[in-house]
């Protein structure tokens, strides 16, 4: 399942690592995640459900959705796809719930921190706030529960659009080292923010290496991404069922295929740019379905797909997913102007692997934790924390970034970083003569990327959210 | 047939169903009987799913339907790191 050949990216597998599988041995290389090895060796069901028994393996790949959940060195509910695999370890599914009995490490004395700007999130906008905050001579600390630092950056191998300054035509992957590299030294990756109290400005609760942690922080920029969309379908659990992302991240970080064949579900620019990384990476793709009576992504994304022959079904929907321990097959149908199935048009696809492309919700776990205001903002992705345009929720000092402030893109997500932390470098009374002309840049920066027809949606939906940060105000 | 809501905890769009037809129309209401949104991902994955069964089943709009609440910890925790011993 590991990628020899890439017409992109060259993957320097390091030392190779011994572990075991349900008492199994496999190798792996360091720097893997326990999911991505097993995936590798062709181990799809990592562990059984809780009533029923059924497969489980991982959905999202980035520590979101739980499902990679196994035990490992006899710890419970590990999320593998976020654990690195190391020598020696002891891996083991999990089932039906049963947990074995476990004595864990003893609890440790809660540690203590202190920073002026707290950032949860060390994609783009967590990223490229940090090191704006960090700039203007304020204490930073970046949290992200993830091994590799730069968010979803770290898989996007096509060149950015966009108009100049956020690194229009550098890809992806590059952009995220150059973030890490400004970034490194206050950046804690594998550490997870669990809670948010109030009481005496804004402490935040974290878990890092088996121990708790309290960060007292005057302000908080929360930049913690999104969540993939799930569909209603028979069988959608089967492991094999993956979301777009997860792909991305198996293939472009972990030089892994998710399979042989694949139908992909969703034909917006995600669906499209995943499929031809997909044909990059060799794995067939069957075909692209698409609810919409139309293409929803850009033109050239869906005419490169369309020359490797790669069929888009449009008004067409996934029914089924068949396979018993994990996938085997789709079925498709097609979808009158109503959106209801019109019989006798099912249509079987072999597959060993379905690619969900169907949007993405903002991760507003913390933000409804910590009592901001969300509103439903379709625009956005859904639920949506309000702010305002200097990137301030309800609550006083927090602020949001990127993805998690409303569905954009990864330029947009950069640029919102940045606003965020200069709205804290002045409310922290940091401000140079540089500040006011670098925050109007930005926010005409944003403007402009904003500014196109494929730009349109995510515009309304911030001018929406504004308008109810206003409204509050008054 | 399956179609899965919430993985962690096992619920099926059936579930669901059921649970409105008994008059449990808001987010709470069904985690509350079902559980669902109280597993180890917190609802991120099945809290959209839920709102849209429910806004179709009750003739809201996704909008209307109000979100469950949420409550530390936002993560899957070991007891042990409150209920251990300390060193």
């Amino acid at each position: 399942m590991r990628i020899t050949e890439h017409p992109l990216l060259s993957f320097q597998r390091k030392r190779v690592i011994h572990f075991t599988f349900n008492g199994g041995p496999l190798e792996a290389y360091e720097g893997e995640t326990i999911a991505a090895a097993l995936h590798a060796a062709g181990i799809k069901v990592l562990s059984r459900s809780i009533t029923y028994s059924r497969p489980r393996g991982f959905f999202c790949a980035i520590g979101k959705c739980a499902s990679c959940m196994m035990n490992v060195n006899g710890v419970p509910n590990v999320k593998t796809c976020v654990t690195l695999v190391e020598e020696g370890m002891v891996v083991e599914s999990q089932h039906k719930g049963v947990l074995k009995p476990f004595t864990g490490p003893k609890k440790s004395h809660i540690s203590h921190m202190k920073t002026q700007v707290a950032v949860i999130g060390a994609g783009p906008a967590g990223l490229n706030a940090a090191v704006t905050a960090h700039a203007y001579g304020a204490s930073v600390l970046v949290i992200d529960e993830n091994p590799h630092a730069g968010g979803q950056l770290v898989k996007q191998t096509h060149k950015f659009f966009g108009s100049s300054r956020e690194r229009a035509g550098t890809r992806g992957t590059e952009i995220a080292k150059i973030l890490y590299r400004e970034a490194e030294s206050f950046v804690m990756l594998q550490a997870a923010v669990v809670g948010h109290y109030n009481d005496r400005g804004h402490r935040l609760v974290l878990v890092k290496d088996g121990t708790l942690a309290e960060l007292e922080a005057e302000k908080v920029i929360v930049a913690t991404g999104a969540s993939e969309n799930m569909l209603l379908f028979e069988n959608n659990d089967l492991p094999g069922v993956y979301g777009a992302g997860a792909v991305q991240t198996l293939m472009n970080v972990y030089g892994i295929v998710p399979g042989n064949s694949v139908l992909m579900v969703g034909a917006g620019n995600v669906g499209l740019i995943v499929s031809y990384q997909l044909l990059q990476a060799g794995v067939k793709v069957v075909g692209v379905v698409e609810a919409l009576p139309r293409i929803g992504g850009y033109h050239v994304h869906a005419a490169k797909v369309r020359r490797c022959g790669v069929p888009i079904y449009t008004s067409t929907s996934i029914l089924k997913a068949l396979g018993e321990e994990y996938v085997t097959g789709a079925v498709t149908v097609s979808l009158d102007k109503d959106w209801n199935h019109i019989p006798g048009t099912e249509r079987k696809f072999d597959v060993d692997t379905i690619c969900l492309a169907v949007g993405l919700s903002p991760s507003i776990e913390f933000f409804c934790q910590a009592g901001c205001r969300i509103a439903h903002i379709p625009e956005l992705g859904g639920n949506t924390p309000v702010h305002s345009p200097a990137m301030e929720t309800t609550v006083k000092g927090m602020y949001a970034a990127g993805d998690a402030a409303g569905i954009g893109e990864a330029n947009t997500a950069m640029m919102e970083g940045k606003i965020a932390a200069l709205s804290c470098v002045k409310a922290l009374g940091l401000s140079t003569l540089e500040t006011e002309k670098e925050s109007k840049e930005s926010y005409e920066e944003l403007r402009l990327l904003r500014s196109g027809s494929f730009g349109e949606r995510a515009r309304q939906g911030k001018e929406r959210v504004f308008a109810i940060m206003e409204e509050l105000h008054e | 047939m399956t179609e899965m809501v919430c993985r962690c905890e096992d619920i099926t769009k059936e579930d669901i169903l059921k649970a409105i037809d008994q008059g449990y129309t808001t987010l709470d209401e069904i985690k509350h009987v079902l559980r669902c949104g109280m597993g180890p991902c917190q609802g991120r994955t099945c809290i959209p799913l839920i709102t849209r069964v429910v806004a179709r089943e009750t003739g809201k709009s996704a909008a209307e339907v109000s979100r469950p609440t949420t409550r530390p910890p936002l993560q899957p925790l070991s007891l042990s790191l409150f209920a251990g011993d300390e060193e």
